[in-house]
């Protein structure tokens, strides 16, 4: 390491990292804890050992509802964010147009925009058009935050392409269409799967906009929201350990597509 | 000049136009005329009338909540960025590459926990006879109360915004030239002068980036002040909710809503030319 700091300063600053990480990942943790123990106003010493907060999210019928609008909110969501996504990315990869800051504006604006201010303007729009409290509006509106993200992964998949290989493809009489179904594709396919993890967590997770346009087709956040504006439930505890196994799992999913890259570039450079 | 339509890159092209004209630029315009829209007997009426903007802007509790965001926007920002600096400065400078990885890696997990859920962990965690007064009080100190105070808005802001803005600092000071440190070093600069004339200046962009970023997170967000702030006084974000939930004045909602937009585009706005001005 080039900058010297005496031992103690060093020390202090590790010390830091730590304490850091450690407020980070109390709630984390926390919730994990007091998933299993058997008091309802959580405090120290735990009670005992339990499974009843489990128990009783699994035998309610509500819950099961969210997560079957969670999931189809979060698959159909996904694909359509992917779609809209890796058509922009390639837009950007291959294309120089005019206007295209604005394009990539319109692209890439949605995530700065304050949730609660999309919400409101969502809820207004889609009761405009007749949609609102339907599942589709949700589904629209998770399409619209989530499209980002998998521009963003695919863009940066595309971006370790070698641009002679698609004009090889056309060069031995490939059309474009071929080359994007033989060349392109094949070449982006685990940033694919990785944006399709990635925005579903995202749309898994995502509870202002879905609060304000779901309606009665709760998904499992809005349902959170619900419980937390009743009274200290430590079901949620639960419903939120379960939320966190999933979303992880999409999570590494879409790390381990993301980097099986090296990979793919030589099978492609062989092909 | 008449060129042939290019069916193939068209077809690339219009996909996201169409989607973000039609579900992300609609919205937000509509959002922005229905502010002179009327509300009678419960239904939104179209109309061109600036009622609702007097009616808003002429109130008390609007611009109080509106000083209050402000207010608690800008603590959020200075206060998360003083608190990640040092430890993004040790990620960057005192770690092995691989510590950085992983530090990075774990610091993108909380991003996929429910932040309702992690808020609810700090109520029970944080509230009168929780975990954190019981801990203390075994050391003589407290109980206090943190819940329904301003500190508990901070801590919540703090959960969602210190990550993100770690890794963006992080990522800026990692890139600062190790040899203009050394050469700072070597011509006798200390290292508290080093860090202001040197680090923070090549870092500068990321640092400030990092900051925007806090500020619009904690800016729009509702649930840190409404279940750990109490609610009261009520920010724009929980005005807006409360708005729109109690009597479809949806109207009144995106008055406050396009105020909420024109203050962070000219927060977001200063931020930017502050951090792209060429150092005099």
């Amino acid at each position: 390491m080039n900058i010297q700091g005496n031992r103690l300063i060093n020390f202090i600053l590790k010390s830091y990292i730590g304490l850091v990480f450690l407020f980070i990942f109390t709630p984390i943790i926390t919730s994990l804890v007091f998933s299993f123990n058997s008091d309802r106003f959580a405090s120290i010493p735990l009670g005992s050992f339990t499974l009843k907060w489990y128990e009783t999210i699994y035998n309610d019928p509500d819950v099961w509802d969210a997560v079957r609008t969670s999931i189809i909110v979060a698959v159909s969501s996904s694909v359509l964010a992917t779609g809209i996504g890796f058509c922009t990315a390639y837009t950007d990869f291959r294309y120089t147009f005019k206007f295209k800051n604005a394009y990539l504006a319109l692209a890439l604006l949605p995530p700065t925009i304050p949730l609660i201010i999309m919400a409101l303007a969502m809820l207004a729009w889609f009761s405009k058009i007749g949609t609102s409290g339907s599942i589709f509006s949700v589904i629209i509106a998770h399409t619209v935050l989530c499209a980002p993200f998998a521009m963003a992964v695919i863009r940066l998949r595309l971006q370790q392409m070698n641009r002679d290989i698609e004009a090889a493809a056309w060069n031995l009489g490939a059309t474009e269409w071929a080359a994007m179904r033989y060349v392109v594709i094949p070449f982006v396919k685990p940033a694919i799967v990785s944006a399709l993890c990635l925005t579903m967590a995202v749309s898994f997770d995502e509870f202002a906009v879905a609060w304000f346009v779901s309606g009665l087709n709760k998904t499992i956040p809005v349902l959170i929201l619900e419980i937390l504006q009743g009274n200290v439930d430590p079901q949620i505890n639960a419903i939120g350990t379960f939320v966190f196994i999933t979303t992880m799992t999409l999570v590494i999913i879409a790390q381990l597509f993301f980097m099986i890259r090296s990979q793919g570039s030589e099978n492609n450079t062989n092909e | 000049m008449i060129k042939k339509v290019d069916t193939y890159a068209l077809t690339w092209r219009f996909p996201l136009i169409i989607w973000q004209l039609l579900f992300f630029v609609g919205p937000l315009v509509f959002m922005i005329s229905i502010t002179f829209f009327l509300v009678k007997n419960y239904r939104m009426t179209e109309a061109f009338e600036m009622k609702n903007w007097i009616k808003m802007l002429t109130r008390g509790y609007f611009w109080d909540a509106y000083a209050y965001t402000l207010w608690l926007a800008t603590l959020s920002t200075v206060i998360t960025s003083c608190i990640a600096f040092p430890a993004s400065y040790a990620l960057s400078f005192k770690v092995s590459e691989t510590t950085r990885r992983w530090a990075i890696f774990f610091l993108i997990i909380p991003f996929f926990t429910s932040y309702l859920v992690r808020t609810f962990s700090w109520y029970v965690v944080l509230a009168e006879s929780g975990v954190f007064n019981s801990l203390i009080g075994e050391i003589g100190l407290g109980p206090y109360k943190i819940l329904n105070t301003q500190v508990g808005t901070i801590i919540g802001y703090l959960t969602f915004c210190l990550p993100l803005v770690i890794i963006l600092q992080t990522l800026s000071l990692a890139n600062v030239d190790r040899n203009l440190i050394e050469a700072a070093y070597n011509l006798g600069a200390g290292w508290a002068r080093t860090l202001l004339t040197v680090i923070v200046p090549s870092a500068k962009v990321g640092l400030i980036i990092g900051a925007v970023f806090c500020f619009i997170l904690s800016y729009g967000d509702f649930v840190s002040p409404y279940y750990l702030g109490g609610s009261k006084p009520p920010t724009l974000s929980i005005l807006i909710i409360d708005t729109t939930k109690s009597g479809q004045q949806w109207p009144r909602a995106a008055v406050v809503a396009v105020m909420m937009m024109s203050t962070l585009m000219i927060v977001a706005f200063a931020a930017i030319l502050a951090a792209y001005r060429k150092p005099r």
